[in-house]
């Protein structure tokens, strides 16, 4: 028994690590019809920032954390600026192949610039806490803490200030708002910085639990993917809900299932939802 | 009407002159790295002219590809080393399975359309890629497979030379182009071309969406396996690598580099792409630094690729006025040239 609320408890870590990064992508989808496949990659620069606020600079860990956020913003405002508005009235699929190569340019920039070794970021809040036969890092409690305090901020500012509400009439209806006097290029480009800087948030608060290395964008931003399709895409609490699923789904999977196919969970899943209901478990319908 | 006789003359003529180039290759001596570079550029070339029928005429874009891609090259490997087939059978056998694969794939994922396909099509390439890596009582797993066997000789002809097997690589992929070049100026080619501009006309008109989009996907991954499978038998060591997405997203820019929807732009974006990668060896694990913004301007700029801007320019030259109307594809519908 024990052992299965541990593994819920990895689950729910995985799982809020998870919604944080597919808030971000289900969010820049409502807004701009952009699957922005970057993302990730914003996610694995947000965590080298980190580490090296950390490392180099002898920053405080959430100093860096912060610190992280904000490059990520700017640098996601940079990405919507440099390569999705200029394709706005571009083919879907053009868009989808210019996101793959800003992804292989982030990638290869950290290779070059960091090399391809593993780091990790030197754990702050590593004590053990048990009870009941279950043993949690603390880190894992301020991660499960964090995402859901990030949710409730991001919920509170979308449904209660007028900046929010834009964002969610953008995504309903872009004439429209442009027609009631939203520039909706500013909220595109707000809806970048605030989507990075979740990522990279996620990134510092996985940082101590998960290693950094150049690569580590790829599969989180596929199993973000993964999460907004079952959710539907650019709805926020289809990705929030099958943020916490894929997460416990994983967790559980590899204890349960198989340890070495515990990727391949995340993908059979999605395979599996999408046979039974082609467009995602909570979409409108395409 | 003279002018467009003309033009099917000299494009003929320039068609020839490239045949022989590629056949009295080898003979210039240019030195068997250069020649193994070829081979390697015309087995990817035979990959993205599968990815070219399914992204450019069908316009579905599956990012499977590599997946594929490695699923052939394992089947033709295990095949010779575990079963002994003789090279001849297990490059059919190994293409077959892959587009019989591709059936089941194709059954599911084209219930998705738009992103939710893409994205489906790219976590089953994942898949592929995972269980390769994971599944090591079959497929060595990171290690891969060693000493896969060379292509068995045919009669008296024997593969053991570099030139041969260049030789052999060129056959396989002048056969895939000669396919590919019947297969979309048939009947079957502009139905999947008149699906890709609208699937609800295409659908109006009787055609039978869903059957011919799994028809497209089967004949792609046919030679996506086909090019697996040479390979295989070409490198004679394989590893989870060639199944993974960073190969598709190569794959990818082959195809946008050379000109999607066209008959040459798959062969002509692989030998420039190769050709570049080679003469950047000193970027080598840095390539992609390149590659993405590159794809970035390509998608931007030039939408159909060297072969679409060849055609743009030369039906806009003085000689050629009439073709110029029915060649210059708009800007959002794509359009095709030879």
């Amino acid at each position: 028994m024990s052992l299965f609320i541990q593994q819920i408890v990895n689950g729910l870590t995985l799982g809020s690590i998870y919604c944080l990064v597919a808030l971000g992508l289900t969010l820049i989808y409502g807004i701009m019809e952009v699957p922005n496949f970057a993302h990730g990659h914003l996610y694995m620069v947000g965590a080298y920032v980190t580490f090296f606020g950390m490392t180099l600079y002898g920053l405080n860990y959430w100093v860096s954390a912060l610190v992280a956020g904000i490059i990520i913003a700017i640098l996601g405002v940079i990405t919507e600026r440099v390569v999705f508005n200029p394709l706005r009235h571009a083919p879907s699929s053009n868009r989808f192949i210019a996101a793959l190569g800003a992804m292989m340019f982030l990638e290869a920039a950290a290779r070059l610039l960091w090399g391809a070794d593993f780091r990790s970021i030197p754990p702050v809040y590593d004590k053990v806490l048990s009870f009941a036969g279950v043993r949690v890092t603390e880190q894992r409690v301020i991660v499960i803490v964090a995402a859901i305090l990030l949710i409730i901020a991001l919920n509170l500012f979308l449904k209660r200030t007028i900046i929010g509400s834009s964002i969610e009439a953008v995504a309903q209806n872009p004439d429209g708002s442009s027609l009631v006097g939203i520039n909706v290029n500013v909220v595109g480009m707000l809806t970048f910085a605030i989507a990075s800087f979740l990522a990279a948030v996620a990134a510092a608060l996985a940082g101590p639990i998960f290693l950094v290395f150049p690569t580590m964008g790829e599969l989180i931003i596929m199993k973000a993917f993964v999460i907004i399709v079952i959710g539907g895409m650019g709805s926020i609490p289809g990705a929030i809900v099958g943020g916490y699923i894929l997460g416990l789904t994983e967790s559980l999977g590899a204890t349960y299932i198989s340890m070495d196919y515990k990727d391949v969970i995340a993908f059979l899943v999605l395979v599996i939802i999408l046979t039974i209901k082609p467009t995602g478990l909570f979409a409108k319908g395409v | 009407m003279l002018s467009k006789n003309q033009k099917f003359k000299w494009s003929w003529l320039f068609y020839l002159a490239v045949l022989i180039l590629a056949f009295i290759f080898p003979a210039l001596n240019p030195g068997s790295y250069y020649i193994q570079v070829v081979s390697l550029a015309f087995i990817y070339a035979i990959a993205v002219y599968g990815l070219n029928l399914i992204e450019g005429y069908m316009g579905q874009l599956s990012l499977a590809q590599a997946g594929l891609f490695g699923f052939g090259a394992y089947a033709a490997a295990l095949l010779t080393m575990k079963l002994q087939l003789s090279f001849w059978l297990a490059v059919p056998l190994a293409s077959v399975l892959t587009a019989v694969v591709a059936f089941f794939i194709g059954l599911i994922s084209f219930r998705t359309r738009g992103h939710y396909f893409v994205i489906f099509t790219l976590c089953i390439g994942v898949i592929i890629n995972l269980v390769i890596q994971k599944w090591d009582a079959v497929t060595g797993g990171m290690n891969g497979l060693i000493g896969i066997p060379k292509p068995t000789p045919l009669g008296p002809i024997s593969f053991d030379s570099l030139k041969a097997q260049y030789y052999l690589i060129l056959v396989f992929l002048l056969l895939t182009v000669f396919v590919m070049y019947r297969l979309v100026n048939s009947l079957i080619g502009r139905t999947f071309v008149s699906i890709r501009n609208s699937e609800e006309l295409a659908a109006a008109l009787g055609i039978n969406v869903m059957k011919n989009k799994i028809l497209a996907f089967c004949v792609a991954a046919f030679f996506t396996g086909m090019a697996g499978s040479l390979y295989a038998a070409f490198i004679r060591f394989i590893g989870p690598d060639i199944s993974s997405p960073t190969l598709t997203f190569e794959f990818l820019l082959y195809l946008l580099a050379g000109g999607q929807a066209s008959i040459a732009g798959p062969i002509v974006g692989t030998l420039l792409m190769s050709g570049l990668t080679e003469s950047l060896q000193f970027l080598r694990d840095y390539r992609l630094l390149l590659f993405g913004p590159l794809l970035i301007l390509i998608v931007k700029f030039l939408p159909m690729g060297i072969v679409g801007l060849i055609h743009k320019l030369a039906s806009r030259s003085p000689f050629r006025r009439s073709a110029a109307k029915s060649l210059n594809p708009s800007k959002t519908v794509k359009g095709e040239g030879l």
